[in-house]
């Protein structure tokens, strides 16, 4: 086990206990053994003074795409976990879109044991809903779950059969896991490349209209209060979703639901010039949706912040707007993106955001961390709130470069990354000159 | 005043760049009217017909304006492959950058790709149809037949008429008719028109006899037998009875309307034949232009001057 850690002097922010007060965490046998103020180093500590820093519970992104299996080039496990650790976050959930498909126990087992080897950000396999993501028969939940499963997705595809979807959430009951569901009806965004409306029309690309989303969220919500199951949404895009949503939670059906950083600050004009690198699915959408998720987000209505993170080969982003694949990079932008513009334009709280990026994003998918409680697992993030820097992917540790953020003005970055009281990720230092 | 590298679209041309394109037109009618319609205006530059998607009376026009002014053509007719059409473009722009030529035209069957291409190369590139985006030289000759016809285009109204959703030709045409003037409107079944059409300034009938007693013109949209297929609509046949445009509709229209297509025509379609053939129609008068106005762009993307198109065609082989 690593050497005892005394980080000083921070701002201590955890909003599972509603905490944020100056003082000291001790990190010691990869928990937290401490948190307060004038907390003594035991001996051979390192100690780290985080003077005018911010002391948070890991982040936790619980939908990334890693490349592994199938596409090593674009990312690999532990890629994609670097990146996260750069990115500040301590745990990612991978979604089952591999090639082949990670729909059984020896797959679900695969990833747990490449991010085991990578020693970096913890992945946690998130398992296919059906066969091959085939849209036919269930997958194996139980066998996964008991390899590491934390939740089971078609993600990348719809659930398209209402009946798969409700044998799909009564069998997940079962296991107590959440079936996460990419809401998109594929009749009405057959063929469409980014959002309908008016940029599109101007543009002459063929839009997905916002009720092609709403109208999956509208059933997954019918199916979650019918068989009592858990159904997370994925990334929501709409204003006419998060109404659905609203409405849900308050009659108290099991509904989760996620956005990502780019639905949150981006619309459809950033589509204009035929960027490859805002076609994104769902697509970006107008200033109204960008508004109602921001707001929803505030409220608890959409619960957490999950990145998406699809990464794409340079050259296949470099194609027509039809051509290119849907998709960015976003582990390593996710919270500087979003904490310039929602803490920075003064909507959220640091402790607010970090609640949607820590603590949230751990109850949803019950995992480890999102805590500084003493006594839990040593998941920690260094923050610097005050860090300004511009987006230049040829820094980036992921293997991809797809992010619509280039040359982005940012405020706020991850400074020292955690896993288990073991340092993943640093900016003064490389990891490897660590004892 | 110049029209930049490339021409992609009249989306973000001014007014005046488009009237320049208009007057410079006008004196290469003319060559196609000699006995030897030849004019050395563009001997020596090599220009590229890069067709992704068939085309017959646009390439035909565009290689006649080439010849007509002396350059040297190539044409491509890359059929694009389904699964690799991006990778074929990139490639394609720097094979073409590589043998150094001086201009391409290019039609392809997705929206951006002429300004994909033209971001890419340092030729200049002209659109001759990217998807369902714009059609630039076709609303330009659209814009000359009209103004030839009624002498001018500010104040007119315009309406296009049936598949606005998938049309280029449609997009162009708002663009260049709004900039000198125009009232514009569109015509069609709700299926065909795209969303929020109305945010463009334009107004939207919903059935054919009220666009007639409108409009000083109509311009009438070619049906893609496809749509039916998609199930746009439901067939042609109720398409032609609800929106074809036919004599006895146009006996209605309190003033000499104008009837434009730009082909190919569905004839008992859209348009009835014996209007298309009938004394209202302009159709061929748009082919006529389009050289002309194909002409110009070359000529003027060339480095041209706009004032010297008509000494440019004085000298002789």
């Amino acid at each position: 086990m690593s050497r005892p850690i005394l980080l000083q002097g921070g701002r201590i922010v955890d909003p599972s206990s509603d905490m944020d007060q100056a003082g000291d965490v001790l990190i010691q046998d990869g928990k937290i053994a401490g948190v307060g103020r004038g907390l003594k180093a035991p001996d051979g500590a390192l100690v780290r003074n985080v003077t005018g820093k911010v002391i948070a519970p890991g982040l936790i992104d619980l939908h990334v795409h890693l490349r592994e299996p199938g596409n090593e080039d674009e990312e690999t496990v532990a890629s994609g976990a670097r990146a996260a650790a750069a990115g500040g976050f301590t745990a990612i959930c991978a979604m089952p879109n591999t090639d082949p498909v990670t729909d059984n126990q020896a797959a679900v087992g695969f990833i747990v044991r490449q991010s085991g080897r990578a020693g970096l950000a913890r992945v946690h396999p998130i398992g296919a809903v059906s066969i091959g993501q085939r849209g036919e028969r269930l997958a194996e939940f139980g066998e996964m779950v008991g390899a590491g499963a934390v939740a089971v997705s078609d993600d990348g595809k719809p659930i398209v059969s209402s009946h798969l979807m409700r044998t799909a959430l009564e069998y997940a009951r079962t296991f107590d896991i959440p079936v996460a569901d990419h809401c998109e009806d594929p009749t009405l965004s057959a063929g469409g490349v980014m959002h309908e409306g008016l940029v599109a029309t101007r543009l002459g690309l063929k839009g997905i209209p916002a009720a092609a989303e709403e109208i999956m969220v509208a059933r997954d919500v019918l199916l979650a209060e019918l068989t009592g199951g858990h159904v997370h949404l994925c990334h929501i895009s709409a204003r006419g979703s998060v109404a659905i949503i609203r409405d849900a939670k308050e009659r108290g059906v099991r509904v989760t639901a996620e956005a990502t950083p780019h639905h949150l600050v981006l619309t459809d004009v950033a589509c204009e010039e035929y960027d490859t690198h805002a076609k994104m699915n769902p697509p970006l959408r107008e200033t109204m949706d960008v508004e109602a998720l921001q707001g929803a987000l505030k409220e608890g209505v959409i619960d957490c912040i999950a990145s998406d993170h699809a990464p794409h080969a340079y050259d296949e982003k470099e194609a027509a707007f039809d051509d290119a694949p849907f998709g960015i990079v976003g582990l390593e932008t996710a919270f500087a993106v979003a904490h310039t513009d929602l803490v920075g334009g003064g909507l959220f709280t640091l402790p607010e955001l970090i609640r949607r990026m820590s603590t949230e994003p751990a109850r949803v998918l019950h995992l480890p961390g999102g805590t500084l409680a003493p006594g839990t697992v040593a998941d920690i993030v260094v923050l610097d709130p005050a860090a300004k820097w511009t987006v230049d992917p040829a820094t980036f540790h992921s293997k991809s470069r797809n992010t619509p953020f280039t040359g982005r003005a940012l405020t706020g970055r991850a400074l020292l990354t955690m896993v288990a009281g073991a340092i993943v990720h640093d900016v003064e230092s490389p990891p490897a000159a660590q004892a | 005043m110049s029209l930049g590298k490339d021409l992609t679209g009249l989306e973000h041309m001014t007014a005046e760049q488009i009237r320049l394109i208009l007057d410079t037109a006008e004196p290469f009618k003319e060559v196609s009217e000699r006995p030897i319609k030849k004019v050395p205006a563009l001997r020596g530059k090599t220009i590229v017909n890069l067709f992704f998607e068939a085309s017959t009376r646009t390439r035909v026009s565009f290689e006649f304006a080439e010849k007509r002014l002396s350059a040297d053509t190539v044409n491509v007719a890359a059929t694009g492959s389904s699964v690799s059409k991006g990778e074929t473009l990139v490639d394609t722009a720097r094979n073409l950058e590589a043998m150094r030529i001086d201009m391409v035209v290019i039609r392809h069957p997705s929206s951006g790709t002429a300004e994909f291409l033209g971001n890419r190369i340092a030729s200049n590139v002209i659109n001759a149809g990217d998807g369902q985006h714009e059609h630039p030289t076709q609303a330009l000759l659209d814009l000359l037949t009209i103004r030839d016809k009624h002498g001018k285009i500010e104040g007119l109204k315009v309406c296009l008429v049936g598949d606005v959703l998938h049309s280029r030709v449609a997009r162009s045409n708002l663009w260049g008719l709004t900039k000198l003037g125009a009232e514009v409107a569109v015509c069609g079944p709700w299926t065909l028109m795209p969303r929020g059409i109305e945010e463009l300034g334009v107004k939207v009938f919903g059935r054919i006899e009220e666009a007639i007693e409108w409009a000083d013109v109509l311009n009438v949209l070619r049906l893609q037998l496809e749509r039916m297929e998609k199930g746009f609509i439901p067939s042609l046949r109720e398409y032609y009875r609800v929106f074809g445009v036919t004599p006895e509709r146009l006996e209605r229209s309190p003033r000499a309307i104008t009837i434009m297509h730009p082909g190919p025509m569905n004839r008992g379609v859209e348009i009835d034949s014996r209007v298309a053939d009938g004394p209202h129609s302009v159709i061929l008068d748009q082919v006529t232009n389009g050289v002309a106005v194909r002409m110009a762009v070359l000529y003027l993307l060339a480095g041209g001057r706009a004032e010297l198109a008509d000494a440019a065609k004085g000298g002789s082989e």
